[in-house]
């Protein structure tokens, strides 16, 4: 890979997210950027507001984090019996009855996969806002991660679908949906667009693009 | 790929003038290591190829009963649309609609967009609004969790396993067949190859 040594922001170029072409910046006093020549998205050097937005939907997901763990998801009635599961309950039950693996997958998916996301855009947001030059590379790393693991939380939502539509015979056994479920599917949502408003370029900003790569003549 | 060309990295905004890249081969950033080109060989035949292919495999996957279930002699199959349209009538309208988006309704709008693009593309035409349409792809990509429904399918069945029996239906396999077709269309279509046979003189 040969680079230029410069990042398209300080060349006066836009890159379009979209189909990423390169468009010459217009100066700030003619308003924004305008759209992509090619592909109409809407230009912009960085995300917009995109340290503001992500705080919003970090904090807004670790609110709802605490009603979806906290109310029932399902409520199972059985020849007259009716039991209400939590998240956590469910995962209980998995390792009463000794199913270590599903346990461990509901686990990991619905409780540990959306509270460490949302530590993660939160260190990432710090670490943005404080100006860090701490191993940019390992936090955009981090920042991929971020991304592609918060659609596993969306597991538990289609284990309700799938439940409710299965068992669903009348006095026999019976599954419904609660609103522990709502809330839950909110969070699942909530962190996947905070981690689509961060910028990971903000990350690089306060570095010279010289210092890693090297430069063939 | 053409050489030469100066393209900003997405994910750190460097700019790099690309190199020649081979079939199979990609090109990484050199400060972040994200992946800036990726072209396969035959790549926009194979998605092409591969998202008709995906579109028959929805329609089957939601045409027929996913799973079975029989518990104390009775019966019951389901569709997922049934599933759905279930939590709809509990109450649940936010939760159906967003299984109805994640499930059935991205995948379906990522491969009709895929073919859109691609099919005329093969007959060296252009489809009007291309880039318009690959606008919309970006943003269904990351809600269509097929993979994801995959794993929900799995452990539900264990879950019920102790109190049923569960019969997986045709539906089931058509949903497991689709996540590696989806996976390997979106994995043989490199957005600058099409860009690039769109520029071409006609
Ligand atoms: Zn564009
Ligand atoms: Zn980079």
């Amino acid at each position: 890979m040969r680079p230029v040594a410069r990042t398209a922001q300080t060349a006066s170029l836009v890159s379009c997210t979209v189909c990423h072409l390169l468009v010459r910046r217009r100066p700030a006093s003619a308003g924004p950027a305008g759209e992509c020549p090619r592909c109409g998205a809407a230009l912009h050097s960085r995300k917009p507001n995109s340290i503001a937005r992500t705080w919003a939907l970090v904090i807004a997901a670790f609110v709802l984090y605490v009603p979806a763990n906290v109310l029932p998801i399902t409520k199972v009635t059985s020849l007259g019996m009716t039991q209400s599961d939590t998240i956590m309950s469910g995962v209980i039950y998995f390792v009463q009855t000794g199913m270590w693996p599903i346990a461990l997958v509901i686990f990991i998916a619905s409780i540990f996969v959306p509270v460490l996301k949302l530590f993660m855009l939160l260190f990432l947001v710090i670490s943005v806002q404080r100006r860090s030059t701490w191993r940019p590379k390992d936090r955009t790393r981090l920042y991929r991660i971020t991304e592609a693991v918060g659609r596993w939380s969306m597991t538990d939502i289609f284990v309700v679908t799938i439940l409710v539509a299965l068992v669903h015979l009348g006095a026999l056994a019976n599954i419904e949906a609660q609103t522990g479920a709502v809330f839950f599917a909110a969070v699942v949502v909530i962190t996947m667009l905070a981690a689509m408003s961060f910028d990971p370029r903000l990350i690089w900003d306060v570095k010279e693009p010289q210092d890693e790569c090297e430069y063939p003549a | 790929m053409t050489a030469g060309h100066i393209m900003a990295c997405h994910d750190c905004d460097l700019l790099h003038r690309l190199p020649a890249v081979a079939d199979g081969m990609r090109a990484t950033c050199c400060r972040c290591g994200a992946a800036l080109a990726r072209p396969k060989r035959n790549g926009l035949e194979r998605a092409l190829a591969l998202a008709v292919t995906g579109l028959v495999l929805l329609a089957l996957a939601n045409s027929f009963p996913f799973l079975g279930f029989k518990i104390q002699g009775q019966a019951r199959e389901t569709l997922l649309l049934t599933g759905i349209r279930q939590l709809y009538t509990q109450e649940m309208q936010g939760v159906a609609v967003l299984v109805f988006i994640t499930t059935v309704l991205a995948p379906l709008a990522q491969l009709l967009v895929l073919v859109y693009i691609l099919l005329p593309l093969k007959l060296n035409r252009r489809a009007p609004g291309m880039f318009q349409v690959f606008r919309w792809l970006r943003t269904i990509e990351p809600w269509s969790m097929m993979e994801v429904f995959m794993l929900g399918i799995l452990v539900s069945v264990v879950k019920l396993a102790k109190m049923a029996q569960i019969i997986p239906g045709i539906a089931a396999f058509c949903f497991m067949a689709l996540i590696f077709v989806l996976a390997a269309c979106m994995a043989s279509l490199d957005p600058h190859v099409v860009w690039e046979r769109w520029e071409e003189p006609q």
